[in-house]
């Protein structure tokens, strides 16, 4: 079957922080109706939502929920779909979207995704996140989201040598970097915020899970975000700057317990990512810059040597170089990442999308990458058992 | 269909004994079970009677617990590898993880079951077997 080039006609995302008064179905039409004005359609040229949403039952106590958004919207009966996959949400919507478009069954579709963590409390939260975790065989013994990337942390300093208070030190410049950027971005939970925090600060704040503080957490966060997508023949038409979506990735693994000493190599991550770049014909060096699951300070340095951009090992040392700094050779979150914009779970993935559509059109002028063409998202559900790869360039595919 | 159902498994380790299934066509271990081998994908299994007995591959003592857990706090998570290759997700008993910290990786440990009052959301109703693990040595 013949395989049509997509591109993204425009992309939306609220301000993450705390929407004590703003439903899911508000928090998603807020960002769509953001992409929708500066798509140059027409309402009626959206053929199908692909909704991304975690935990709406539990912080709210709402499922079904995209006949809801589509009726809220002003699309009364088109076809809408819910999809799950942890913090990797909205994300796989995006990568169903694109393969719908891609392949001829719709022309034009909306895509995103929202959240509601901060208003459900910690308590609530932490037990809504958790679900992502085997429910029976890890959630026995109450391990948290936290708690399994500070298991990857004491196995990672283990594996490669490094210390465990000298790879603190390397996992709080993480968060240094992500919280001054995040404080820079208008949408940031974090928005004027931490912007000069420092390696003691973070190494300081309070244990969550040993040996991870506060501040190598991201926060829990109300938000929602959208992208329109279209053929990119149709995009040419209506709008003068398109970004074509150049190859996206997806795989997945059961439990922690099961993936043993590669939770540290991000399997997952690797496989998707090679299948991104493969189909987008690219390989890492070709990425000017990444928006990056930043869960945690050390799943950003994880992420990085799995999508190939360092080795294992090093991706630590990347961090502390400057390497991964909006002046170095690979800018890693611009946008602030989870850390410092915030983490409104099922609205991730296409914020990361709108973070990167911003920066290729040059619209990001608050930390921009200089003539950035080609960027990437990753986006990681749960313990590793969802991870979507997306490329995203100002060219169509070579 | 399964060779081993978790509320088998979580029954026998009650009683101190951890159960796996031998994989008949590759011979690796699975642990805790799941429908099929975990090393080659066969339904050509075997129930078997593991050693119980492991080290530690890492662990964090969680401070934050979700809801319905809260009561138990501050509890250490540790992951172990068992003799016979597979990892298990379990608690530790111990009280002063963070103190002794790096020095606990690869320590050896004996596995047993403690019944905990189950939550919300947990897919057991009536109980929550969590795996313990007892340090061979002192510390
Ligand atoms: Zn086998």
């Amino acid at each position: 079957m013949e395989k049509r080039d997509v591109a993204i006609l425009g992309v939306g995302q609220t301000k993450f922080g705390h929407h004590p008064d703003k439903t899911l179905v508000d928090l998603f039409a807020e960002a769509f109706y953001e992409a929708y004005n500066e798509s140059n359609i027409e309402l009626k040229d959206i053929e199908a939502i692909y909704y991304g949403n975690f935990v709406g039952e539990m912080t709210d106590g709402s499922a079904n929920l995209s006949g809801f958004i589509a009726d809220e919207i002003g699309l009364k009966g088109i076809p809408a779909r819910r999809y799950e996959a942890a913090c990797a949400s909205s994300s796989v919507a995006f990568r169903e979207a694109y393969l719908a478009v891609a392949y001829g069954i719709h022309d034009c579709v909306a895509v995103g995704g929202s959240e509601r963590l901060y208003n459900a409390g910690t308590a609530i939260g932490t037990r809504a996140l958790a679900t992502a975790v085997d429910g029976l065989h890890e959630m026995s013994a109450g391990l948290t989201f936290p708690g399994v990337f500070a298991l990857a942390t004491r196995l990672y300093s283990k594996k490669y040598e490094i210390p465990l208070e000298k790879l603190r030190e390397m996992m709080a410049m993480v968060s240094v970097k992500n919280h001054k950027y995040g404080a820079l971005n208008p949408k940031a939970q974090f928005h004027n915020k931490f912007g000069d925090l420092r390696v003691e600060d973070v190494l300081n704040s309070k244990v969550i899970c040993s040996p991870l503080t506060l501040f190598d957490c991201c926060p829990m966060t109300d938000g929602g975000s959208a992208v329109i997508i279209a053929t990119a023949d149709f995009a040419e038409e209506v709008i003068d700057n398109p970004v074509y979506i150049l190859g996206t990735g997806q795989s997945g693994a059961g439990g922690l317990f099961r993936q043993k000493e590669d939770i540290i190599r991000a399997i997952p991550r690797k496989k998707a990512s090679e299948m991104a770049f493969k189909e987008a014909n690219l390989t890492p060096k070709d990425v000017d810059f990444v928006e990056i699951h930043d869960c945690f300070t050390i799943a950003e340095i994880i992420a990085t040597e799995a999508m190939g951009f360092f080795e294992y090992g090093k991706g630590a040392n990347a961090v502390v170089d400057g390497i991964t700094s909006i002046d170095g050779d690979l800018p890693v979150n611009p946008d602030g990442g989870l850390i410092g914009k915030g983490h409104p779970v099922g609205a991730t993935g296409t914020s990361q999308i709108y973070s990167v559509v911003k920066q290729l059109r040059g619209e990001f002028k608050y930390n921009p990458v200089k003539s950035a063409e080609v960027g990437m998202t990753d986006t990681l559900g749960g313990d590793f058992g969802t991870l979507v790869n997306i490329i995203l360039g100002i060219h169509r595919r070579g | 269909m399964y060779a081993i159902t978790f509320k088998e498994f979580y029954d026998s380790l009650l009683e101190g004994k951890l159960i796996g299934m031998r994989c008949l066509d590759c011979g690796a271990y699975t642990c805790p079970p799941k429908a099929v081998c975990d090393e080659c994908g066969s339904k050509n299994l075997e129930k078997t009677l593991m050693s119980g007995r492991g080290r530690i591959t890492t662990f964090t003592t969680t401070y934050i617990a979700p809801m319905g857990y809260d009561k138990e706090v501050p509890y250490t998570v540790a992951m172990v590898e068992l003799e016979e290759g597979p990892w298990i997700v379990g608690r530790l008993e111990i009280e002063n993880a963070d103190e002794i910290g790096q020095e606990l990786l690869g320590e050896e440990v004996e596995v047993f079951g403690k019944e905990f009052p189950t939550e919300m959301f947990y897919p057991d109703k009536k109980r929550r077997v969590v795996p313990i693990f007892r340090l061979l040595r002192k510390f």
